[in-house]
């Protein structure tokens, strides 16, 4: 149970490869598909932030098990320039990419646990964790 | 490492199965050849069918939302099928809606609704 797969965001093509990762992880977790499809499209996003905002960063998938739990925890992380006014970025419609992602309140909601820490000018780490129910 | 997606003409109608998880480039691709194909054929409206896809991110929902209204620019109209309750789902609980677009359960739905709309 404890494998961590981890992939290196650089390239758009590591985006694609993130979410591949993602899905094969969800489903051998024991994913429904519509969780699955939540956690494709949640490391989809945080991949695409590391790599518009960030440039580059790391996507790692990790199953966990807490008592008597089972989830999938995610950790996007990066040093790029970190966020500097979180509580805007987790308002719904906030962009400064022109639209390009659907940010994190998104992210959020597709996920069950959602942690952010950010430094400026240091990075930024996102922990989301979705539960098997 | 780049795809190109088929574009099939019936009559006065482009239908695209989009069959592959896509990537941004591929998406973007598509945009731009879904344009062309329309100025080339003189269609009047499209079906795009996602029968396939199971997810869809914030950044395909976006090229999926402009090629809808690029076509309307060019006076066509499209009509989005096939969308599973996963991509239902998270489209939604990511924040995206797309408004003002036609959509149908299938291909075989989707087209009679287009040429009902194209009648109107």
């Amino acid at each position: 149970m404890e494998h961590r797969s981890s992939i290196e965001i650089n390239t758009e093509w590591d985006i694609v490869a993130a979410r591949q990762l993602g899905r094969n992880e969800a489903k051998s977790t024991g994913f429904g598909t519509v969780d699955q499809a939540r956690i494709t499209t949640a490391i989809s996003e945080l991949a695409r932030n590391i790599y518009l905002y960030a440039g580059k960063g790391r996507i790692e998938i990790q199953p966990i098990q807490v008592g008597q739990k089972t989830g999938l925890l995610i950790i996007a992380s990066d040093e790029g320039p970190g966020i500097s006014d979180l509580q805007k970025v987790m308002q719904d419609g906030y962009t400064t990419s022109g639209g390009l992602g659907a940010g994190m309140p998104g992210v959020k909601r597709l996920m069950d646990d959602f942690n952010v820490e950010t430094e400026v000018g240091v990075g930024t780490t996102i922990t989301a964790t979705k539960w098997l129910h | 490492m780049k795809m190109r997606i088929p574009i099939l003409k019936l009559k006065d109608t482009l239908i695209v199965s989009i069959q592959v998880e896509l990537d941004d480039q591929t998406a973007l691709q598509f945009q731009e050849d879904l344009l062309n194909e329309l100025h080339k054929t003189s269609a009047r409206g499209v079906v795009i069918d996602l029968t396939p896809i199971d997810f869809i991110d914030s950044f395909i929902a976006k090229v999926l939302g402009d090629v809808i209204h690029m076509t309307s620019l060019m006076g066509a109209k499209v009509v989005i099928t096939g969308i599973q309750p996963s991509v239902a789902i998270t489209l939604i609980e990511l924040g995206i809606r797309l408004d003002n677009v036609t959509t149908a359960l299938d291909l075989e739905n989707g087209l009679e609704k287009l040429t009902r709309e194209l009648e109107a």
